[in-house]
């Protein structure tokens, strides 16, 4: 039977987390309470004595010094309204798993005596409140609808009942609901109803394409061979679609695109991965013949490029926009834990060392309506915020790098881009550890959790915009600790050599991972009957594409999967043997003694028809209404680094471990206070060597809205810019490109997509040429290309976005350089040149300026700028450098001056510039390529002739008077600040 | 002079296994084992095999219970395979046989309650307790640490002040009035987050990250051979770990936190 235990603090302890859900109330619902407490609900299915439940409500659930728990009887305490919240059926409980394990161990149970725990949490809450502002904290604070109940109850309701009814959140499906073979006969009508009534989200053409597949006369014979009818089965259906989906095969991508520019002749471009990504990166390493840092690149879940002589670097970045929107904590923990497995699944597995993190949210101030079936922007960035630091922290990899961005359009969708470090040893067992195989006979091994509805539909389902029908099962929810257990004895199995290939189950689960891993040998035979369940009544197709987490493939040689399963239960991780790879030819899947899936291995990876798209690009115009010359330049330099995308997200990384592993040297806050801006992270991965991994990004989207080209060129710049001033080696970096885009097939439904589609091309131009021009490879990437959300018929597509993701080298750390002021007296310096690039800038939204030139990108001057600059910080002559981004010259002098809690003395007449005749262009023009550096006197003349042949001067001094002051073009004070307030102004907004 | 044979138990959420085993190393100790703790639940290592024992950061099962609570009931009820014996009581003979143990953040968290600490009689019941910072939240962010000369802790002997960075959710030290006043009286509280200015203790956010009484940052037992911190000295053995290296040039190439280590090494190496 059940039982219900409940677990609260005793009176005389503060009740933090109730405090923080009490804050929560009242400054995201404006709702003031006089309190709230939370009592921990833990509901246990199992037979358990009287005895066994006094242990149980004891020890391992309760801290005997501040906590109480009660059996089977509610909590005491005093409270007006009551709710409680616990998961739906089916969603992943990580606290009911380890509570599980905890009592089976204090019960001295065997552990596979597992006994089902759910977890629900009560909030008790004081304060004379009608039920309907209950039901609104409930709603939009405490529960998510979509993976979880919530029950309320008033005091007197609470008392008459006797408290909460004690409820399973069982899943009720019983026994193993046999494959179905689904008929395609029918007219093209019928076979588009199929494809969207099953969540394929396949095109006619595609839908084509299988139904001859199934009409060839040996995919008839071979398959009467197996038993199986000419009609397809689910499983294959379902895997097909999962294989051919967009998440997967990057269709858009590959498509045979013509562009065309107003009324010019139309180019044709022959994929734009070919071309452009992959064009880029094979040009860079003929351009770097021997110092091509590339190892693997485009082939495998990551990257991976040299870090020195005895390691390799492995880098990868995920996004998880349509879980996250649905589900933000477990969308974003899903995330990171997600692509953590990315660099650990690539080549034989490499130990995780950093991650990385860049959100772009509506602003959490929203006023607006919220469309139906959408969350509102501060609980999209509260979930999100969180399932980051659960997956991050408690997996102990240092969040190192990131950014928070924000515009209304991505109320439709958020993006939440993940990224993970790696390094492994450069050589296992005398081979590459960049390389893994597996071989006809390899032993097929799944090892990590255990598989249920989790996900299905994932990769189907992010590749089309997210609509009010939107699958609910699409969400996971990651299990950081699951994925430690399995990580560690992962690693120990790789450096004992027990397996042979690794790949991650992430995208399409089974099928995805396993019919990968079969393309070496040339085919496979699994067995679902094995599989590891969750629970009964998952049907075959299920188990095949289930998206539960926490899971890796690996091939296992048979001589040595007695020893791999040894360990395994050793460190009780489960391990179960699915089959074997073949050479068949033949991507075979049987369940309970019969095949209910047979694919031709050609097929299943290269039958997808290839797409062909037009592209019509129209370049907005450049001239547009100027804004007025400001009133009072303190004040606006006050507005402007209070605005969002300028602001400190202390908030941020404050939650988000930087520091675990003992390698971060430079850390994203920094300066007198250990709160200034970092441009980029530095890291030395071992604990002994000086040498480090620089890690840093760049990120435009504004400039979309006038050029994605320039907005990519822009990324790539910023990341490279960002390295450069912490001290990277410019002239040894890589890179990685994720593209978040707005759907760009032209339909009746999307008729924009010709143009978002031109956008596409420049975005992959611009991209191309910045990274053959810096010699910076992309190395590995993604690309979300529906980032649509279409709700009651209205449209919300967030701007083109490219996160450009940068890892770069640096021998010695204690060469780095960070962004603060350091001493008065040092010299302040601008390198680059300031010019009339004011249009998507920070200021013109600001003031709601329109169109203007977009910032250009200029390669050559900006790389031996970034040479020089490189040589100056490696000669010592640099105290601080800092990057010049979103708001331009005025917010990097600003946050040089009060991270260093030194004043400046600027004069904006000695500013490097061209046409600028505006002080407030010169202060917020966001021109690429430019730093602001301040050098000791005595390393002035050298640091001066380092630099000679760039565009670069001296504006002024670092003072120790605590002002900011700035003289303007024409010699008069424009403005003189206090540092106090000008760092206020720009940490309040966000310190939620 | 005495071998000294460090054990660092990793597993199940662990993750500062490495740096911690690198400061013993660096500190001189002879031996250096990160073991996990699966190889212990198999009798394939012994507790008793070594002298020094470190329980480092971490999440221990996701502190999904509350910090450490599932971690410790696994030593106090996994059994060792081949003998009778409880992983908690190998954990206690090496604790009565007068060896040192520093458990660091989730260490120290595991080490509260699995009654190491304070350990004011000799029994293994939890006395005190780390729970939720006031704030509500977690936070990584450098403190101050003041250290009391008088306290028995082996561990910061000779030690006045320490910079060291915390990264906890649940690190406020709490527990009936009776204890905290004996802990106070006795020195058992070697460390306390303090003002940078003053060099005082403090009761004031964010000097004092998470509201500990008296600004409570670790403790020790009466013998000062059993220490735990909510900090991470592991987290500075190098100038580059500072977040204020930059700006000082005169920071020594030695982070301050091995000292930690040094004086756990130095004080088994004289036979104590």
């Amino acid at each position: 039977m059940a039982h219900r235990i409940e677990v609260g603090l005793v009176d005389w302890v503060r009740d933090a987390p109730g405090e923080k859900i009490r804050h929560q109330i009242e400054s995201e619902l404006g709702i003031d309470t006089t309190g709230v407490r939370v009592i921990e609900v833990y509901t246990i299915e199992a037979e358990l004595s009287s005895d066994e439940l006094a242990v149980v409500a004891g020890s391992p659930l309760c801290d005997p010094v501040i906590q109480a728990a009660t059996v089977d009887a509610p909590f005491a305490g005093d409270f007006d309204w009551a709710v409680e919240v616990g998961f739906r059926p089916g969603v992943t409980d990580n606290v009911g798993r380890t509570a599980a394990e905890a009592i089976a161990l204090a019960l001295d149970r065997p552990p596979a005596d597992r006994m089902a725990v759910f977890t629900s949490r009560q909030v008790r809450i004081r304060g004379e409140l009608s039920r309907a502002v209950i039901e609104r904290i409930a709603g939009e604070l405490l529960a998510n609808d979509l993976i979880q109940r919530s029950e309320i109850l008033s005091a007197a309701e609470f008392q008459a009942a006797g408290g909460f009814a004690t409820e399973l959140a069982q899943v009720s499906g019983s026994g193993r609901p046999a494959a179905k073979n689904i008929s395609l006969a029918g007219d093209d009508e019928f076979l588009m109803r199929l494809s969207r009534e099953k969540t394929l989200v396949l095109s006619l053409n595609e839908m084509h394409a299988i139904r001859d597949y199934y009409q060839r006369e040996d995919v008839i014979a071979a398959r009467a061979r197996e038993s199986l009818g000419p009609e397809p089965t689910d499983v294959e259906l379902e895997a097909l679609a999962q294989t051919w989906s967009e998440h997967c095969k990057h269709k858009i991508f590959s498509a045979l695109i013509h562009y065309r520019e107003g009324d010019g002749e139309a180019e044709t471009v022959d994929s734009l991965f070919d071309t452009y990504i992959r064009g880029a990166t094979a040009q860079v390493r003929k351009d770097k013949g021997k110092d091509d840092l590339c190892l693997s690149v485009f082939t495998d879940n990551a990257g991976v490029i040299r870090f020195n002589q005895d390691w390799s670097l492995v880098f990868k970045v995920e996004t998880h926009n349509s879980p996250s929107a649905l589900d933000p904590y477990g969308g974003a923990l899903t995330g990171i834990v997600g692509v953590n497995r990315d660099p650990f699944g690539t080549g034989m597995g490499a130990r995780l060392i950093f991650n990385t993190d860049v959100f772009c949210f509506a602003s959490p101030f929203h006023k607006g309506e919220v469309p139906k079936g959408l969350l509102h922007p501060r609980r999209v960035l509260e979930g999100v915020r969180l399932g980051v630091e659960h997956g991050g922290n408690k997996s102990g990899i240092p969040t190192v790098n990131g950014s928070v961005l924000f515009d209304e359009r991505y109320l439709g969708k958020p993006l939440v881009y993940c990224g993970t470090g790696g390094l492994m040893p450069a050589q296992l067992a005398g081979k590459p550890s960049h390389e893994k195989e597996s071989l006809p006979g390899d032993r097929i091994i799944m090892v990590g959790g255990r598989i249920g509805k989790d996900g299905i539909h994932g990769a189907t389902f992010s590749s089309e915009e997210l609509h009010e029908g939107s699958p609910a099962t699409a969400v996971q929810i990651g299990d950081p600790i699951t994925q430690k257990r399995m990580t560690d004895f992962l690693l120990q199995a790789r450096d004992l050599g027990l397996y042979r290939g690794i790949t991650d189950n992430g995208a399409g689960g089974l099928s995805s991972s396993v019919g990968e891993m079969a393309e070496g040998p040339g085919g496979c035979e699994l067995d679902l009957t094995k599989a590891p369940l969750k629970y009964q009544g998952l049907a075959p197709w299920e188990i095949l594409l289930s998206e539960a987490q926490e899971r890796m493939t690996l091939a296992v040689a048979p001589e040595q999967l007695d020893a791999f399963m040894a360990l395994a239960d050793r460190t009780q991780v489960e391990a179960t043997d699915l089959g074997q790879f073949t050479d068949s030819g033949l991507f075979k899947i049987s369940d309970q003694g019969r095949c209910v899936a047979l694919l031709h291995m050609d097929f299943f990876h290269d039958g997808v028809p290839r797409m062909e798209l037009e592209a019509q690009w129209t370049p907005p115009p450049v001239e547009g209404r100027e804004p007025s010359a400001p009133a009072d330049h303190g004040a606006l330099l006050k507005t402007m680094l209070g605005r969002l995308n300028i602001c400190s997200k202390e908030y941020w990384v404050r939650q988000y471990d930087h520091e675990v592993q003992a390698g971060t040297v430079i850390k994203p806050l920094t300066g007198a206070h250990d709160d200034g801006p970092s441009d980029a992270a530095v890291f030395r991965p071992l604990l002994d060597s000086m040498e480090a991994v620089v890690v840093s990004h760049g990120i435009c989207p504004r400039y979309s809205d006038l050029d994605a080209g320039a907005m990519a060129a822009a990324a790539v710049d910023e990341a490279v810019r960002n390295a450069v001033a912490v001290g990277a080696d410019p002239d040894r970096m890589a890179g990685l490109d994720n593209f978040c885009w707005c759907d760009p097939v032209q339909s009746e439904k999307n008729p924009e997509g010709q143009y978002k589609l031109a956008q596409l091309v420049r975005a992959n131009r611009g991209l191309y040429e910045t990274c053959v021009a810096y010699g910076v490879p992309c190395i590995s990437g993604k690309d979300s290309m529906k980032n649509d959300a279409v709700i009651d018929g209205l449209r919300i597509s967030i701007p083109p976005t490219m996160l450009y993701s940068l890892v770069g080298m640096l021998d010695d750390a204690g060469q780095a350089v960070s962004m603060d002021a350091k001493n008065a007296g040092d010299r302040v310096y601008v390198l680059g040149t300031t010019r009339c690039e004011m249009g998507a800038s920070e200021y013109y939204l600001q003031v709601g300026a329109e169109n203007g030139q977009v910032p250009h990108v200029r390669c050559e001057q900006n790389l031996a700028l970034y040479r020089a600059l490189h040589q100056a910080i490696w000669s010592g002559c640099v105290a601080s450098c800092h990057d010049l981004s979103d708001g331009g010259l005025g917010i990097a002098l600003a946050e040089t001056a009060f991270a260093g809690d030194l004043g400046m003395d600027i004069d904006l007449a000695r500013v490097p510039r061209e046409d600028v005749t505006r002080d407030d262009y010169l202060l917020y023009a966001e021109s690429q390529g430019r730093f602001v550096v301040t050098v000791p006197e005595a390393k002035s003349e050298k640091f001066e002739a380092l630099l000679s042949a760039c565009a670069a001067a001296q504006v002024g001094l670092v003072t120790d008077r605590p002002s900011f002051e700035i003289k303007g073009l024409d010699g008069k004070t424009l403005l003189s600040e206090s540092l106090t307030d000008l760092k206020q102004a720009w940490q309040r907004p966000l310190d939620l | 002079m005495t071998k000294v044979k460090a054990l660092v138990i990793s597993g199940n959420g662990t993750n500062c296994e490495r740096e911690t085993a690198f400061a013993c190393t660096q500190a001189g100790a002879d031996v250096v084992d990160i073991v996990p703790i699966w190889d212990l639940m198999a009798g394939q290592v012994r507790m008793s095999d070594f002298n020094l024992l470190c329980l480092p950061g971490g999440f221990l099962d996701g502190d999904d219970l509350g910090a450490a609570r599932a971690g410790a009931n696994r030593y106090r009820h996994t059994k060792i395979a081949g003998s009778n014996q409880r992983l908690g009581q190998d954990l206690q003979s090496f604790v009565a046989d007068g060896k040192l143990v520093i458990g660091i953040c989730n260490g120290f968290q595991l080490m509260v309650k699995l009654g190491l600490l304070p350990r004011l009689d000799d029994s293994d019941r939890q006395s005190v307790t780390l729970t939720f910072n006031d704030s509500g939240r977690f936070e990584n962010r450098w403190v101050e640490l003041l250290c009391d000369p008088e306290s028995p802790c082996v561990f910061t002997r000779g030690i006045e002040r320490l910079p060291v960075p915390v990264r906890h959710g649940e690190g406020k030290l709490v527990g009936q009035s009776e204890v905290l006043t004996q802990l106070d009286s006795q020195h058992l509280i070697p460390v306390r987050y303090a003002d940078a200015q003053s060099g005082q203790a403090t009761m004031d956010y964010p000097a004092n990250p998470n509201g500990s009484k008296g600004g409570a940052a670790g403790i020790c037992d009466p013998t000062g051979r059993l220490f735990g911190l909510m900090p991470h000295p592991e987290c500075y053995l190098h100038r580059t770990h500072h977040p204020r290296w930059t700006r000082m040039p005169e920071l020594p190439a030695e982070g301050l936190g091995l000292r930690i280590f040094r004086n756990a090494v130095e004080f088994l190496q004289a036979g104590n």
